[in-house]
């Protein structure tokens, strides 16, 4: 088997694994892989494995259970598959175990779990280590996801974990110096400036709309995006400056949404919770000057020391607006007016 | 009435020397808050704000009378901060720091739960109840006092809202921000029990946001127990795309979970108006 080497879910739907059944097909297989894109990234390595002829495929993960506040097992009879799918057509092949957060999974519990997974000897005492293993594995990494898929049984009943993967927790990262380091080496699953974005620190998803949009706090920004979507626009991408925003991330933040050259008309909503607006106005002047932007902006601004600020914005000429809704309108509104 | 703060709520502010701490500990001094003192581990002996400040909680609390704290402690050492302000027997704690491992939080509100207190956040604005007390980082006029329950995912949204209500002639009974992290202290659920059974508050104003499914366990509920008050609901991140975090930790479409369209159709199926505009809310809860 030839296995693409990306950071993606779902790459053997999406064609990253290929069977060769000569070293010349293999090499070919590889060659064609090597040239490909999958889900967006480039396929920089592939592993080559031998192929495994599977008696019974499972699925086993531990993922952050939000509502329970606390890890849980979630594993399956049915591996190999979209966990998703198998939760919708046949939800009684799911197993769910909580594990309890401050004494952690006990190894009878891991070995209850292998049991419902069908597992008797010999196997289940390897499932239920694998299983114990998986947690230890979750906690020594900070992991949000841990996911073991298929879990192969062969033939001849030996175990073979055919894929892994692990989601490491970004908040996590203070304490793992190594993953940091590690994540500067390769190519991530992101656009040139959610790179520079996420190395200034700033929330920044690049998307295919031509509306440029800055705002502080996530859930603003979010119903920025959705308002310019109901008004029949389109956002350029998503930037939430986030709170205590000082006139410095403003400023990255405008040069990275404004760097996107599918951006016609920048709209910047602020509303000042811990940021003030005249450090908002300050910066925005600053980059203006220092860029010499031409492209128009809509700004709303109001909230702590929003009269300083819309003065500041008023004596440079820069209008700004009172309401979301009008500001998210007008956006849209220049938008075919700019060459 | 309000639920969790009021007149009588006295605070220490843990993280006070920090530039966040100092700058809201004025804000909520002058909004008139009771806040009894500051706690920041080797800075115990001076003073901020005019507020004495102490190595350890525990030198806070053997001086002054304190039900609540609230933390700007930075990620790396908020889960001991927490853990110290839980032992200390406040209630609620109120955690704006943003950043905090998942791992932290999943122990945090366990032992929470355990000691019975309420953990509001992390990544909140905090929570204030109008004219009375302010544990958070919102700006307090936008806020008055009234009859409108307001609990949100979001913070700048809840500023959004809350001044869109205020100006709309709807005061609020309490606001609080639930947290923008998957792993909080409180959930929907939890804070539209307290609001039922709050006879300050007669409607609710819910924020609910892409990721995660909080906002369909509301909706069991709010179907379930026949939920005696209106309620009129937000659920922002329609343009969001799956497997972008879009901000808050929890922000996030997993391959088909935590759509804003299945929640926005949960809700309305539990007999929650819904906004498609932030500003919609203080129209749906004027018309009813």
């Amino acid at each position: 088997m030839i296995k693409a080497q990306v950071l993606v879910a779902g790459r053997g739907k999406a064609g990253g694994i290929k069977p060769a059944s000569s070293p010349d097909e293999a090499f070919e297989v590889a060659k064609t892989l090597l040239s490909t894109t999958i889900k967006g990234e480039k396929v920089a390595k592939v592993l080559v494995e031998q192929k495994l002829a599977s008696k019974h495929e499972r699925y086993l993960s531990i993922v952050v259970d939000r509502s329970s506040r606390c890890y849980t097992l979630l594993c399956s009879t049915e591996g190999g598959v979209d966990i998703e799918q198998i939760a919708l057509q046949s939800p009684e092949k799911i197993i769910r175990h909580k594990i309890e957060p401050l004494i952690g999974l006990q190894t009878f519990e891991s070995r209850l779990v292998a049991r419902r997974l069908g597992y008797s000897g010999k196997q289940m005492n390897q499932v239920t280590s694998v299983i114990s293993k998986l947690y230890e594995i979750m906690l020594d990494y900070d992991a949000e996801l841990i996911e073991s898929n298929p879990l192969i049984e062969t033939e001849n009943g030996e175990l073979v974990a055919a894929d892994l993967r692990i989601l490491l927790d970004d908040n996590s990262l203070f304490r793992h110096q190594k993953f940091l380091e590690r994540m500067k080496t390769f190519e991530p699953d992101m656009t040139d400036l959610e790179v520079k974005a996420r190395e200034k620190d700033l929330a920044y998803v690049e998307l295919d709309g031509d509306v440029g949009i800055i705002g502080n706090g996530a859930g603003l920004v979010m119903a920025t995006l959705d308002m310019i979507l109901d008004y029949k626009g389109k956002p350029a991408n998503f930037c939430d400056v986030g709170g205590g925003a000082s006139e410095e991330r403003i400023a990255s933040a405008l040069e990275i949404v404004l760097a996107n050259p599918r951006v016609k008309v920048l709209l910047i909503n602020i509303m000042g919770g811990i940021t003030r607006c005249d450090d908002v106005a300050r910066a925005i002047l600053d980059i203006q000057k220092k860029m010499g932007i031409t492209k128009p902006m809509v700004i709303r601004l109001v909230g702590t020391n929003e009269e300083e600020g819309q003065r500041i914005l008023a004596a440079a000429n820069i209008p700004s607006l009172n309401s979301m809704e009008e500001a998210a309108a007008k956006a849209v509104e220049l938008i075919p007016k700019v060459k | 009435m309000a639920i969790l703060i009021g007149k009588n709520t006295t605070a220490i502010v843990q993280g006070i020397t920090g530039s966040q701490g100092t700058y809201h500990t004025k804000l909520m001094l002058e909004y008139g808050t009771k806040i009894v003192a500051g706690v920041t581990p080797g800075k115990g002996g001076t003073e901020v704000q005019g507020v004495p400040v102490f190595d350890t909680v525990e030198e806070a609390t053997s001086r002054f009378n304190a039900n609540a704290s609230i933390i700007f402690v930075p990620a790396p050492s908020a889960k001991d901060a927490v853990l110290e302000n839980i032992a200390a027997g406040f209630n609620p704690v109120v955690v704006i720091t943003e950043g905090l491992p998942v791992k932290d939080e999943i122990q945090i509100m366990e032992v929470a739960r355990l000691k019975g207190t309420t953990i509001i956040g992390p990544n909140t604005p905090g929570i204030i109840t109008p004219s009375e007390c302010k544990l958070g980082i919102m700006p307090g006029h936008i806020f008055k006092q009234g009859k409108v329950g307001l609990v949100s995912r979001s913070g700048t949204l809840t500023y959004e809202i809350a001044a869109s209500l205020t100006a709309a002639g709807l005061g609020q009974s309490t606001c609080l921000g639930v947290g923008g992290d998957p792993v909080v202290g409180l959930s929907f659920v939890d804070v539209l029990e307290m609001f039922r059974k709050d006879p300050g508050t007669e409607a609710i104003a819910m924020i609910g946001e892409i990721g995660g499914n909080a906002e369909e366990m509301a909706a069991e509920y709010i179907k379930n127990t026949k939920y005696p008050k209106p309620i009129a609901a937000y659920v922002a991140g329609r343009a969001a795309p799956p497997g972008k975090r879009m901000g808050h930790a929890g922000a996030i479409i997993m391959g088909r979970s935590g759509t804003a369209e299945t929640k926005i159709e949960a809700l309305k199926n539990a007999g929650v108006k819904l906004a498609l505009k932030p500003g919609e809310i203080a129209k749906l809860l004027k018309s009813r």
